[in-house]
């Protein structure tokens, strides 16, 4: 019998919840958990903001002239695929391998790059037929929404490169595989936002 | 080079302001200078400041709670004198452009600096001793939450010298709050001041829902976890849910005022009532995360003082969780005068009456707790009484106003002042002074000094009640919010009996400094010897007073509720004269990152407020650097020797011990 077994045969016998306090890794990623369903909150406030005003365009371009559709199906593309490439990338942490978790890791942080480059171009050529975040309420709210989530994918960018060069001087130390348990969680996470991005302001806009 | 920033921003020309910035100026200057003078930096930096004990930093921000309430109450003082002395041609000392600052401050510093950091205080100090653990989930995050919050508390204090505050009431509705109709810097303290308190406070939350879930000691389920935990549980579920909603609302309107963004305008397809709906989801939930903890404490301390379990216990906690989930679905209450028509109001007016329910529940399961007991009055039981009696009345004024038409009368009139303050002084403060004795002892050693605790209560109980049942009335009369000077001269003598109610509650906090004084110098007298002063029921009383570090040197094992007062009934029984083992204990080691980065939040604020960029910039870095540098330590927990907790234990082991 290996140890996480005999591990469950001793937890079956006990409620979990009277097993006294949890494992750090437990707690930790139960922690960020939690943050992550506050982050959550806020998008959900920004997609309200978005819902109400999103009809708001002042006498300014509407949602159905601006959108190029075929343009965010690659941005989302490039995120979903990012999703993929970092949980092989999570797997190869696991287990402990660590070329296999730079090229995983490597290639997600490409991708999240392609997207934001993408979104960048987007609200590039928006910004310059004059259609910014200070011409109408609708877009206001839109840039907010959208640009909230694209300074997510910044940061978990930046999040990313330093969980490697935590790889690269500390190793697997159960520290860093916690937080990069975390950043594996929070990358998911941004995907979920974006399928919310996706289908209520692209897709709803007509 | 400094943005906006001149020496215009200082207004030497306002006599009170200078008076009040200088004398505050003189005591922090006299108070630093006794701290070197004394040689006392080294042990503040290394005991408090960089202190990463729960403990240490539940008495920080019930020290800095403190504080703020006689920054908070000072606001009052102006407002009850102004508005005794400007009736008719009398025009009072405070013109209305200060006025307007000062009930901003007041309503903003009274909730965010006061009542939350004494709620967020107890629940740091009490729950990981009551869930029988050795800390909370996330102790640098403590430590780093706690100093956001102080970060906040110096940027609000700042705008008192350096420009000004926000002159738009303590929510800041726009349009007022728009760049168009505040273009000072006002509006910017206050949002840059509750965004870094704000995160303070949302991770603090994070951290303690974590701790409440995760950590408890063997045996303690959902089902046998101690009332004030449940009501904690409760209220950073609701910290968690709702001052997300808070962040984005105010990042909403910031990006109005900088970026000429156009959520909240008249022009261009805004809409301010969105930001009304939006401030008050975070709102109502709010007053709920302030008032939950404060029955908790009233249910441990009517418990003990009764010497019973509580009455009705599961009732309780049904009640807990119910107003924790009714508290999201009532926020519309706060404005049924802006128009969302008679379905939506009867909706809302309804599901406000249905969530004192659970509150009235609450109310009769501390009377049947009481009934039948050997009652000990002591000082939390003063509080505890007179908030049943006082919150029973604010109680029945909200369902007077949960009813539309009247709340059609009743909107912005001193007589919603005195409902709110009627549940926040009765509710949330006596709540939080009743748990300040009670745990008092735990934290420092020795119990406060009873009679003039006494004495702080009769302040505040009739203080309370001359300063705020005249409000009722003359809400009925047709007094408003807000208002600096009134024509009608019948309510001067009602203003006159609510100025005396202020100048008693005034009493009632200068005595509790006597009291903190007198307590201390007879602290031999008064020493807890047993760590168990109160003969509680719950497991903090099984440590000795103050605690150790870790808190139990052995994890109690918990197979019941009040699991402290199972262990002293079997404690005749069960013969323990077993001779224990001590292992090796880990406790977070000491760290500055907090503090580091509440400087720097400090500077990034101050720069945003003011339009430096360079300031924001290096504020900026500062703290990626500080983040970064945490993120590279491995040396974060020291190790005690279990030679070193066996000393402990036979020097001064609590009850825990014992048992």
């Amino acid at each position: 019998m290996s140890a996480t077994e005999q591990a469950l045969v001793t937890a079956d016998a006990v409620p979990l919840s009277l097993q006294g306090p949890a494992p750090k890794r437990v707690v930790a990623g139960y922690g960020f958990w939690l943050f992550l369903l506050s982050d959550i909150v806020i998008f959900a406030a920004l997609f309200a903001a978005y819902a109400v005003l999103s009809g708001e365009t002042a006498g300014g371009p509407t949602a159905a002239s601006l959108f190029d559709k075929q343009h965010v199906l690659i941005e989302t593309a490039c995120l979903l695929a990012s999703s993929v490439t970092c949980g092989f990338g999570s797997l190869a942490m696991q287990s402990g391998e660590r070329t296999s978790t730079y090229f995983w890791m490597t290639i997600t942080f490409i991708l999240g790059v392609a997207f934001l480059s993408l979104e960048v171009s987007e609200f590039a050529h928006m910004l310059s037929i004059g259609a910014g975040p200070s011409r109408s309420a609708f877009l206001s709210a839109f840039f907010t929404l959208v640009g909230t989530h694209g300074l997510h994918v910044t940061l978990g960018l930046c999040w990313l490169i330093v969980m490697l060069l935590q790889v690269a001087t500390l190793g697997f130390q159960p520290m860093v595989s916690r937080r990069f348990f975390c950043f594996g969680l929070f990358w998911h996470a941004l995907d979920i936002v974006w399928v919310g991005v996706f289908t209520i302001v692209y897709l709803g806009a007509h | 080079m400094l943005g906006r920033l001149s020496w215009a921003a200082i207004p030497f020309d306002v006599p009170v302001v200078m008076i009040a910035a200088g004398s505050v100026g003189f005591l922090i200057f006299c108070a630093l200078a006794l701290v070197t003078i004394k040689g006392w930096w080294p042990y503040l930096w290394r005991e408090w400041i960089t202190s990463v004990d729960h403990k240490r930093i539940g008495v920080m921000y019930i020290l800095l709670a403190l504080l703020m309430l006689v920054r908070g109450f000072s606001d009052a003082m102006l407002m009850r004198s102004q508005l005794a002395l400007a009736a008719g041609h009398a025009q009072g000392y405070l013109p209305p452009e200060h006025y307007d600052q000062i009930f901003s401050a007041h309503g903003t510093i009274m909730i965010f600096f006061v009542a939350m950091p004494f709620v967020v205080g107890l629940m740091n100090f009490v729950l990981p001793l009551q869930l029988g653990v050795r800390d909370v989930a996330f102790p640098v995050l403590n430590s780093v939450s706690f100093w956001l919050t102080a970060a906040g508390v110096l940027l609000v204090n700042v705008s008192l010298v350096v420009g000004e505050f926000a002159r738009t009431g303590w929510l800041a509705y726009p349009p007022l709050s728009e760049v168009a109709y505040s273009p000072g810097v006002g509006v910017d303290y206050y949002l840059w001041s509750l965004q870094i308190s704000g995160l303070g406070t949302l991770l603090s939350g994070i951290n303690l829902l974590t701790t409440i879930l995760k950590l408890r000691a063997p045996g303690m389920g959902y089902r046998r976890m101690p009332i004030f935990c449940w009501t904690a549980l409760a209220s950073n579920l609701l910290i968690v849910a709702s001052f997300p909603i808070l962040t984005a609302t105010f990042a909403m309107l910031l990006l109005d005022r900088y970026c000429g963004f156009h959520f909240f305008t008249n022009d261009l397809g805004g809409n301010p009532m969105m930001y009304i709906n939006l401030i008050w989801c975070w709102g109502h939930p709010e007053v709920y995360i302030l008032i939950l903890p404060a029955f908790g404490v009233f249910s441990e301390v009517v418990a003990t003082f009764s010497g019973k379990p509580l009455f009705g216990r599961r009732s309780m906690v049904m009640a807990t969780m119910v107003i924790c989930v009714l508290s999201f679905l009532v926020w519309l209450h706060h404005f049924f005068t802006m128009g969302a028509g008679a379905n939506v109001n009867a909706f809302f007016g309804i599901m406000t009456m249905i969530i004192a329910v659970p509150t009235g529940v609450k109310v009769f399961n501390w009377l049947f707790t009481l009934y039948g007991g050997h009652i000990r009055f002591t000082v939390p039981v003063y509080w505890a009484i007179g908030f049943m009696v006082t919150f029973v009345i604010g109680g029945m004024t909200g369902v007077l106003m949960a009813i539309p038409p009247a709340d059609f009368v009743l909107h912005n009139s001193l007589f919603l002042i005195a409902h709110f303050h009627n549940v926040a002084i009765g509710g949330v403060v006596f709540g939080v002074m009743a748990g300040i004795t009670y745990w008092f002892p735990k934290a420092f050693g020795f119990t406060l000094n009873e009679r003039l605790g006494k004495s702080v209560f009769w302040c505040w109980f009739l203080g309370f009640y001359l300063a705020f049942m005249p409000l009722y009335v003359l809400g009925l009369m047709g007094a408003t919010r807000r208002m600096q000077h009134y024509s009608n001269m019948q309510w001067q003598p009602l203003m006159l009996v609510a100025l005396a109610g202020a100048l008693l509650i005034l009493l009632g906090i200068a005595l509790t400094v006597v009291q903190f004084a007198v307590s201390i110098r007879q602290r031999e007298q008064n020493r807890d010897v047993t760590g168990d002063p109160w003969n509680g029921r719950t497991l903090e009383w099984s440590t000795p007073s103050p605690p150790p570090a870790w808190n139990f040197s052995h994890l109690p094992r918990v197979d019941r509720p009040d699991a402290f007062w199972a262990m002293k009934q079997q404690r005749g029984t069960s013969q323990s004269a077993v001779k224990r083992t001590y292992e090796t204990i880990q406790v977070p080691r000491n760290n500055p990152t907090g503090f580091y980065l509440a400087f720097f939040a400090v500077l990034l604020g101050f720069s945003l407020i003011w339009h430096i960029g360079w300031g924001a910039g290096l504020g900026l870095l500062g703290a990626i650097v500080v983040c970064l540098k945490q993120a590279w330590r491995t040396d974060g927990e020291i190790e005690v020797p279990a030679e070193k907790v066996a000393a402990f234990e036979r020097v001064r082991g609590g009850q825990e011990s014992a048992v």
